[in-house]
């Protein structure tokens, strides 16, 4: 598995949030959940300025095998999505911390970001479920 | 418990995802599951099946007790090797279970049924056998692999004492023979399989398993897992049980007509449930459907016609064709404006004859 970057914070469902310079979050799936899924085949955007809310299905990634609901790690607006997974959705195979990401959300309480697993916890977890 | 085929090790070895299936421990993919299926579709690929449940029938009734028991008429098998498709049914016609049978002498066939059945087919099979005096062997100490493509005949060709090539080369379709494999291992080759390619399913003693599959692998057979051959099987037009048929669903209504052989005077179980039900009218029908937006056919969706609702049997994403490709239940007579719910929205549907994929290719209209 790729190396994790060290600025990523993570969701226990495997989502990743990474906090750019402009402030926006900006949230995709691990590698370790590309995995998980296989090839993927389809992924379904939020619409841009839509509100959204931890704990509920933002977007869906489908692999030739299943659907997944991706959640978002914090609450907010969508500022921008990643157009290009409409047409190579294996984007999030190949690159999934960098060009695979998913959706930018502006955060209306930048606090929830304390909720997340940091690299070492996320890693912890992963290993938990592999044994 | 999980159960492990012998070439569990190897499976890891090469990195495989492993997931249950059926109560088996079996590999989903290697890596890439759409790289495996194009390997199978341009190449060839092969895939342990040793999870399905082999059955040895014994007693010199056997051909009546098959005739009996079976919807597809076994008196079609006259030359020793031959093989043939059929669905077992229950007194309602529904299916229990569908399978292979094989003829070696009139005393002795052989079925390979699905592994997530095993225990009910075995009950009903030992049930039905009793009144025919025939002794059912299940042979565990069988492994199955199936090496399919346009190419997998000739790689395993290659791995074969070289007497038993010109015979193995001209086995027809449907057919299987004894053969040696590499180290002179006694290999039972058929020629069938699960992926609309041509290839071999050979079956073979579990000792031998592990090196035939390292010698497939240096004959550049690719390993594909379970995942490639759901994907392969859909294209090709071919039943899963238990997603596009079961215990409450007749032949008729799963696109399984062509195995039913209502042949004068065989009183086959179910046959009359299925006579009626054919008099009265088939109330629903299996169709394939294509969609052409963006999305992924699922198993249970729900299927909205003009006649009614229906639902998705089997759906997937179509590697060779780059959409989503299905089976759906229906209302009888249902056509035109079909569509699908995919998540509260709905999405149209193109209804097509299938198979989607024949030989590496698209088929026409699809």
């Amino acid at each position: 598995m790729s190396e994790i970057p060290g600025d990523l914070k993570f969701l226990k469902s495997h989502e990743w949030a990474r906090v750019e310079d402009d402030g926006l979050i900006r949230v995709g799936i691990s590698d370790h959940a590309q995995a998980q899924l296989g090839d993927l085949v389809y992924v379904e955007l939020p619409e841009v300025g839509a509100s959204i809310h931890t704990g509920h299905g933002v977007a869906v990634v489908e692999s030739v095998k299943a659907a997944s609901d991706i959640y978002s790690p914090v609450s907010g607006e969508i500022v921008e999505v990643n157009e290009s997974l409409s047409d190579k959705p294996e984007t999030i195979n190949e690159d999934a911390y960098g060009e695979g990401w998913i959706f930018l959300v502006r955060a209306s309480d930048r606090s929830e970001l304390d909720e997340l697993l940091d690299v070492n916890a996320y890693e912890e977890l992963v290993d938990s479920e592999d044994h | 418990m999980t159960e492990k085929t012998v070439l569990n090790a190897a499976h890891r070895a090469l990195g495989a995802r492993m997931v249950d299936f059926g109560g088996w421990d079996m590999p989903i993919n290697y890596g890439s599951q759409i790289e495996e299926h194009h390997a199978v579709r341009r190449d060839a690929g092969m895939f342990d099946v040793s999870h399905m449940t082999v059955l040895d029938l014994h007693g010199p009734r056997t051909r009546e007790f098959l005739r009996h028991v079976l919807a597809n008429s076994v008196d079609k098998l006259k030359v020793v090797g031959k093989a043939l498709y059929a669905c077992m049914l229950n007194e309602q016609g529904g299916v229990i279970d569908d399978l292979i049978v094989y003829f070696f002498d009139e005393a002795h066939f052989r079925l390979v049924v699905n592994a997530a059945t095993r225990a009910k087919d075995l009950a009903w099979i030992e049930r039905q056998a009793k009144a025919f005096g025939v002794e059912v062997r299940e042979r565990p100490d069988f492994a199955m692999i199936a090496v399919q493509g346009p190419t997998a005949r000739g790689k395993v060709l290659g791995l074969l004492h070289e007497v038993d090539r010109p015979r193995i080369e001209k086995l027809g379709k449907f057919a299987a023979a004894a053969a040696q494999g590499p180290h002179g291992m006694p290999l039972f080759v058929a020629r069938t399989g699960y992926t609309g390619e041509d290839g071999f399913e050979i079956l073979l003693p579990n000792e031998h398993a592990v090196p035939l599959w390292e010698a497939l692998l240096a004959a550049a057979v690719v390993p594909c897992g379970l995942g490639a051959r759901d994907t392969l099987r859909l294209e090709a037009g071919m039943n899963l049980y238990g997603q596009d048929m079961d215990e409450t669903v007749s032949p008729w209504e799963a696109n399984l007509g062509w195995t039913v052989a209502l042949d004068e005077g065989r009183d086959f179980i179910g046959r009359a449930a299925l006579e009626k039900q054919k008099a009265a009218g088939v109330q629903r029908t299996m169709i394939g459907v294509v969609l052409d937006d963006k999305g992924v056919l699922r198993h249970g969706q729900k299927v909205l016609t003009a006649n009614g609702e229906g639902e998705i049997l089997s759906g997937s994403f179509s590697p060779t064709l780059n959409k989503a490709i299905g089976f759906a239940r229906v209302p009888a007579g249902a056509a035109g404006d079909i569509r699908v719910d995919i998540r509260a929205r709905e999405l149209p549907l193109r209804q097509v004859k299938y198979p989607f994929v024949r030989d590496g290719k698209p088929c026409e209209g699809i």
